[in-house]
């Protein structure tokens, strides 16, 4: 067997990648998002060589045959609003939202399911942002203040956002919120490890960036007492997403329109 | 040229206060806005659009709608619309000015409006819409300045402005489809992901500001001694006669598409606008007063001695700039966001404060458009005298 000089290089470049990828691993010891692009990298070597500049994807399941959210549990709710210093304003205009509830037909408007499973009539879905994986959010924001990163967290960059909301106009989810007024008066208690935002300026939930970052999982998978979330990368065929995936069916939130949406839910 | 502005009848000096008057208090309300925040508007978490981009959206229209007269009178020589060109485009730049108060007005944060420049997007049709308005408006300033100067000097223009005239026809098409491809380009808001939203912008547009313009120079004719002829207005009246019908032609397009298919999370934005839905209809006698009047627009339009007759065609134009204004500038944007992505009708209303900064902003356009017309006129009998 002779190997060619382009399968030389592409092996010598492949090498390279994955030392890259472990010096950056331990150069940024206890990051998650680090961590599984090591692992990504390594997973990479084993399955073809195409497929070792494959990308981190992170995605959250939600198995809402766990979810006890009818029964009036908000816990994932309530930890993730005091974390982010999310203002109360009722269910106003005003209102801000990160992660809610919304009754199974209408969280999934286009799936007309009828004579559904008695539990799954009343259910009450956690909806948030899907972090698309294309995002039409950041596509239409003229001054990319909202933006992709590499593992695939749709941000939000509040001191940029000039607070046009063509993002809340292209999102399909209705999972963005605009602070109509000062929200600092009607946040309860203020966490000072987090910034609050100015009036006139968009938000969102993030999956808990400034956590992930710290190798931590976002506070609503660490929050539910069911142990009904998950969250990890999707390009790593051992994570748990991808188990779950695996042996479970699952729907997501208007596949259709092409904005990949990347929270699955088991029903 | 501008010192025409500064002199004028005593009828001319109130009517500037008058609007100087609407102006501040516009001024009053958005500095309520400017402290508040947009909460003092009636928009909301579900609808985030409202008022202002929808006037945005139907002057941008009215800006377009120059081409017009310019595009006959340059390109075709026709001569008829020799006086009411200069008219057609310095109502273009009050519109285009206007367009871009509206936008600036509806910013959260409008002193980071700059951001636009700073971080140049161009996947984003905003940046496309800022582009083509500012460009617009710079092609206009320059040509409305170059032939108005050449005719107080009984000169013919230099011959390098041709050129920018013609890049201007094109241009003008462009301000209007572009703001079109802002809501046209979204996979989740059904009603406005279709391909005749630009065509029927372009229609409606070339409808209800030649309308305008008639009306304009109608008025004219009563308060000054300007008169942009009888063939002017009769040419007008045509084209906005068939603009008017395309238009109309478009709308019943979108009916059979949206309920003949009948896919439910299409129709319900349709259904909402025209019937209303969950027992909510804030918009259905706005909607039906638009038919109407557009029905009663085409009925004196289609008839050539109505259209002909000056106290028939001015209830037409009337009636064409109030149907669409309803249709383009209040149903169309608003009932994008009802229902909800989730499938609920949550109703928008504008609240006194938006109202009274819209006023503000369109006083501001007849501000500049009396200003401008005034210099125009001025210039022109200077030349005759």
């Amino acid at each position: 067997m002779s190997i060619s000089r382009r399968t030389l290089l592409k092996l010598a470049g492949l090498t390279v990648l994955g030392v890259t990828a472990e010096k950056y691993a331990s150069a940024h010891a206890g990051s998650t998002t680090a961590k599984v692009l090591a692992k990504a990298v390594s997973a990479g070597k084993r399955l073809t060589n195409n497929n070792v500049q494959q990308k981190v994807r992170l995605a959250m399941v939600v198995d809402l045959r766990k979810c006890v959210s009818e029964q009036g549990c908000t816990k994932c709710i309530d930890a993730c609003n005091q974390a982010h210093n999310i203002p109360d304003f009722g269910d106003s205009k005003d209102a801000i939202k990160w992660i809610w509830e919304e009754p199974y037909e209408n969280a999934f408007l286009d799936q007309e399911n009828f004579y559904m499973r008695d539990e799954f009539k009343n259910k009450m879905v956690p909806v948030f942002c899907n972090n698309c994986d294309e995002p039409p959010c950041v596509e239409v924001c003229p001054t990319q203040a909202t933006f992709k990163r590499d593992d695939g967290i749709v941000m939000m960059d509040w001191h940029r956002c000039i607070g046009c909301r063509y993002c809340m106009a292209a999102c399909p989810y209705g999972s963005r919120s605009f602070n109509w007024r000062d929200p600092r008066p009607f946040i309860k208690n203020i966490n000072p490890d987090y910034p609050t935002r100015m009036k006139g300026v968009v938000e969102k939930c993030t999956w808990c960036d400034e956590r992930v970052d710290q190798g931590l999982l976002p506070l609503c998978v660490e929050a539910c007492p069911e142990k009904a979330m998950a969250f990890g990368n999707l390009n790593d065929p051992d994570s748990d997403v991808r188990q779950l995936l695996k042996d479970n069916f699952s729907v997501r939130r208007k596949p259709g329109l092409g904005t990949s949406p990347e929270i699955y839910y088991l029903v | 040229m501008i010192e025409h502005a500064f002199r004028g009848s005593r009828k001319y000096w109130s009517w500037l206060l008058f609007l100087a008057l609407v102006i501040l208090a516009g001024f009053y309300f958005y500095m309520r806005q400017f402290i508040y925040g947009l909460g003092v508007t009636g928009m909301s978490r579900n609808v985030s659009w409202g008022l202002y981009i929808a006037q945005f959206t139907f002057i941008v229209g009215v800006a377009a709608s120059a081409v017009m007269v310019v595009l006959p009178y340059y390109l075709h020589d026709y001569k008829a619309f020799g006086k009411i060109t200069i008219l057609g485009e310095f109502l273009a730049i009050s519109s285009v000015i206007m367009c871009m108060l509206f936008v600036f007005v509806d910013l959260g944060q409008p002193f980071r409006v700059l951001n636009i420049f700073l971080y140049p997007t161009f996947h984003s049709l905003m940046f496309w819409d800022v582009v083509a308005l500012s460009g617009y408006l710079v092609l206009n300033v320059i040509i409305t300045r170059v032939t108005l100067e050449a005719e107080r000097n009984s000169i013919s223009p230099p011959k390098w402005i041709r050129p920018v005239i013609i890049i201007s026809i094109p241009w003008a098409i462009s301000i209007h489809t572009v703001t079109a491809f802002l809501f046209a380009g979204l996979a989740g808001r059904p009603f406005w992901l279709t391909a005749v939203l630009a065509p029927r912008f372009l229609a409606s547009a070339f409808s209800a500001g030649p309308a305008l313009l008639l009306l304009l120079c109608l008025l004219l004719k009563k308060l000054t001694r300007f008169d942009a002829g009888e063939e002017a207005i009769k040419k007008l009246g045509l084209i906005i006669t068939y603009a008017m019908c395309v238009n109309v032609f478009l709308i019943l397009m979108e009916f059979f598409t949206t309920f003949y298919s009948h896919i439910p999370e299409d129709a319900a934005h349709l259904q909402y606008l025209y019937f209303g839905l969950d027992g909510k209809a804030k918009l259905v006698p706005w909607m039906w007063a638009s038919a109407a009047l557009a029905i009663i627009s085409l009925a004196v339009l289609l008839v050539p001695r109505a259209r002909r007759d000056h106290r028939t065609l001015i209830l037409a134009c009337t009636a064409v700039f109030l149907s669409i204004w309803i249709d383009k500038g209040l149903g169309l944007v608003i009932t994008g966001f009802i229902p909800s992505p989730f499938g609920k009708v949550i109703q928008y209303w504008p609240t006194i404060p938006e109202s009274m900064i819209a006023l503000g902003i369109w006083a501001i356009g007849v501000l500049l458009i009396t200003i401008f017309y005034k210099m125009a006129l001025s210039i022109r009998r200077e030349v005759e005298a």
